[in-house]
């Protein structure tokens, strides 16, 4: 077996376990929920109308962006409930996963159970007050058996739609098969991404030909399909959620990411730090760049890598650039201070933000830096990622130099250097470290005004972790241990076209050249 | 004279502002057969499901065998009265034994007792006790409303509420039925009130007829009687029809 697909197997027990956990534990409670809702909805056609358009409204949130307005809700709740009762929960992973999904799972379950129990035949209806039953009694024993198959088949496509839209809750922390598609489209290991897809898309055709039989079995009252239905149903979810029950229990220190390869590769250079001093890790990847530092802060994440500007723009608020040190200095005082996260200190490079173009670009157009770019911008394109252009640090760069591009169109990193290559960006705003400035022979613009605060990758540590001997001790070895040509050569390893490796395998050549020098 | 199965007093019902019922008066001695007879939207229906309680009236008592109905609880009444109706409304899902076996089952009634009952019933409605496992769709109309007068027969009552209950059978069969039907009253010793637009229906098979015309009692009597005396043309053309319909068949069969 090739190596992407051997290793897509090695972490399929715990994909698929958190991913049955989540869809299923979505689905029980989309049910109780949306059950009873349904049966009051049937009696009451005053509640009817308006029950049902709340549950169309939020079937018509994106579910990525559900998923992700549940994460500060959760942070607001936690910090009341740890205000009130002393006892916070974790806003991250899990819980907003399960609620957004819950809330995806109620449309189709309430819309069948509606239809089923409306449409009983009125004389049957008239037929179970005739003979003596109390409401309760008409509702058992004839209106929710009648309308047992609309309501299966509600069941269903909620079935479906949440074991689609669980793949969504990896940035917001939870593992799940969308790891696999997240991360491939970070690395472009494509034997990812649609190893991801074959499985969630085999996971919902199992569930929906299981919860199928039980249909057909409610449909022509054969209590023998039901029950095999049933059972189909408790094995599988069995067997996936068995493993488990060995994954991550056992966890002293969960080490986050966020979603690019640098900061996989980081993430596993670490784990392999704190596994060698005997310690078991679990791992957080794929968070937004803001999730990762309160998640941190919250102590839902011991430990990760983030950058100095970006602290400093998104966390402290800062709009000046005073240098490298002062803002390393006063960053370590002022986190401390704040929100008690120890700064541990720089790896030793930088990620910068920084302009880039192609060499026949450039040097057609005689840019050379920030200042000549301006003067050009009119006629050129600017490609960035996602989140650059809605961050301070663009709104700096573009105050003091004053930029009117022609264009400005955002990607992921990944095609932002194929747009680049292909002449739908003339310039993009890349990252300092990253392997494929050099691979490529890619000009990076200087920045002669110093708009662009300065990116060291500092080790942050929890409130908690930072009191832990070992973990400090652990980590402490890596500041300054990582040379910038080190850190491009991994994330080069990783991001190529051809012979990639996997961040873990990364990481691991990276520990060999810190060890070596 | 003992007291009436059932006494109606000042019952009035509006829907909208359509009055479905006005002001109904209405007694019904134990054994008596009764004919509800007028064209739709007489108040003929409404005035029967008063009696069960499947509508409640705006105004005025009814009171069934010494019972408020006004106060009772509702389905321990209609656990007491057979209720037979034109769409019969057989539960699908079940087989036609428990079908026949459901109010007994309400009423927790043994399973030996419930399945002796079931199969007794089928008898009396002459049907053969193969059709008891079977489902309701498996049937034929005039099955059906045999299971549904079983049905309604199946925890003894002595009130029996028929709306309509041949309405929908092809002749033969609903001529049949009705004679089945009027066989059983006398041997069971029921009180049964019967709505039906059917006025030969009614002259055959019931006592009384009572005639509702917008809510209101038009006329009520004995078949004979209501013809010999009533002068409301609406009365007389209800009740000369069948006469001048037998008159016709007659000569057109050249009898």
């Amino acid at each position: 077996m090739s190596g992407p697909l051997a290793a897509a197997f090695d972490l399929l027990p715990e994909y698929l376990g958190w991913h049955v956990l989540l869809s299923l534990s979505a689905l029980v409670l989309g049910l109780t929920i949306s059950l009873p809702l349904a049966v009051a909805a049937a009696r009451s056609p005053r509640l009817r109308w308006p029950v049902l358009a709340l549950a169309s409204l939020i079937q018509t949130i994106p579910s990525l962006a559900l998923l992700a307005l549940f994460y500060p809700l959760l942070l607001a709740l936690s910090a009341l409930s740890q205000a009130v009762l002393s006892q916070g929960f974790s806003a991250l992973g899990f819980l907003p996963s399960l609620l957004a999904l819950t809330l995806y799972s109620v449309l189709p379950i309430l819309r069948n159970g509606v239809a089923g129990i409306t449409g009983v035949d009125p004389a049957i209806a008239e037929a179970a007050d005739g003979v003596g039953m109390t409401p309760r009694q008409k509702l058992l024993q004839v209106e929710l058996p009648l309308a047992a198959p609309v309501i299966m088949a509600g069941v269903r496509t909620a079935a479906v739609w949440t074991i689609g839209a669980a793949t969504l809750s990896t940035p917001v922390g939870q593992t799940s098969l969308g790891n696999y598609i997240f991360a491939g489209l970070q690395t472009e290991n494509w034997v990812f991404v649609l190893f991801g897809c074959a499985a969630s898309a085999a996971l919902a055709m199992a569930a929906d030909q299981l919860l199928g039989l039980v249909e057909t079995g409610a449909r022509t009252r054969r209590p023998a399909f039901v029950a095999a239905g049933l059972a189909g149903l408790v094995i599988g979810a069995g067997a996936a959620l068995a493993p488990l029950a060995t994954f991550g229990q056992t966890a002293a220190y969960t080490v986050g990411a966020k979603n690019f390869s640098e900061q996989y590769i980081l993430a596993e250079l670490i784990a392999g730090r704190l596994e060698r001093a005997g310690a078991a890790v679990s791992r957080k990847e794929d968070l937004g760049s803001a999730v990762a530092y309160r998640a941190l802060a919250a102590g839902e994440i011991d430990v990760y890598v983030d950058y100095s500007g970006t602290l400093w723009t998104n966390v402290l608020g800062r709009a000046d650039n005073p240098g490298r040190k002062a803002v390393l200095d006063q960053l370590t005082a002022e986190l401390k201070r704040r929100d008690g996260v120890l700064v541990l200190g720089s790896l030793g490079f930088e990620n910068a933000y920084a302009f880039v173009m192609r060499p026949d670009r450039a040097q057609a157009l005689g840019i050379a830096s920030l200042a000549d770019l301006a003067q050009e911008a009119p006629r050129m394109k600017l490609g960035s990622d996602l989140e650059f252009l809605s961050r301070p640090e663009w709104r700096a760069v573009d105050g003091a130099y004053g930029f009117a591009f022609r264009s400005e169109r955002s990607f992921q990193p990944t095609f932002m250097y194929r747009a680049l290559a292909g002449g739908e960006a003339d310039v993009i705003s890349a990252f300092s470290s990253d392997g494929r400035i050099a691979a490529d022979r890619l000009v990076v613009l200087s920045d002669p005004k110093g708009a662009i605060p300065p990116y060291d990758a500092v080790i942050l540590v929890s409130p908690k972790a930072a009191a832990d001997p070992r973990l400090v001790e652990a980590l402490r070895p890596l500041v300054g241990a990582v040379p910038v040509e080190a850190m491009r050569a991994a994330n080069y390893s990783v991001d190529r076209d051809a012979g990639k490796v996997t961040p873990a395998e990364a990481a691991r050549a990276l520990e060999r050249v810190i060890a070596g020098n | 004279m003992a007291a009436p199965m059932i006494e109606l007093a000042g019952v009035s019902k509006r829907y909208g502002g359509h009055a479905a019922l006005d002001d109904v008066g209405l007694s019904v001695g134990e054994g008596e057969f009764v004919a509800l007879v007028g064209g739709s939207g007489s108040g003929k229906t409404t005035l029967l499901k008063t009696i069960n309680g499947l509508v409640r009236p705006d105004a005025g008592r009814i009171v069934v065998a010494g019972e408020d109905v006004a106060t009772a609880s509702p389905h321990l009444l209609r656990r007491r009265i057979g209720y037979v109706f034109q769409e019969v409304g057989l539960f699908p899902h079940l087989s036609v034994a428990e079908n026949i076996g459901i109010t007994p089952r309400l009423l927790g009634w043994d399973k030996a007792r419930i399945a002796a009952r079931a199969a007794e019933l089928l008898a009396l409605v002459d049907l053969p006790p193969g059709v008891a496992a079977r489902p309701p769709a498996a049937l034929s109309g005039g099955q059906r409303q045999r299971v549904g007068v079983a049905r309604a027969l199946a925890a003894e009552p002595r009130l029996m509420l028929m709306d309509e209950p041949f309405g929908a059978l092809d002749p033969v069969t609903r001529d049949a039925l009705g004679a089945d039907y009027r066989a059983l009253h006398e041997r069971l010793g029921l009180t049964t009130i019967m709505v039906t637009h059917d006025m030969t229906e009614a002259v055959l098979l019931t006592d009384r007829v009572v005639v509702l015309k917008t809510g209101r009692i038009l006329a009520d009597g004995a078949p004979g009687a209501l013809l010999a005396q009533s002068s409301d043309p609406d009365v007389l053309a209800l009740l000369e029809a069948p006469k001048r319909q037998a008159q016709r068949l007659a000569e057109r069969l050249g009898a």
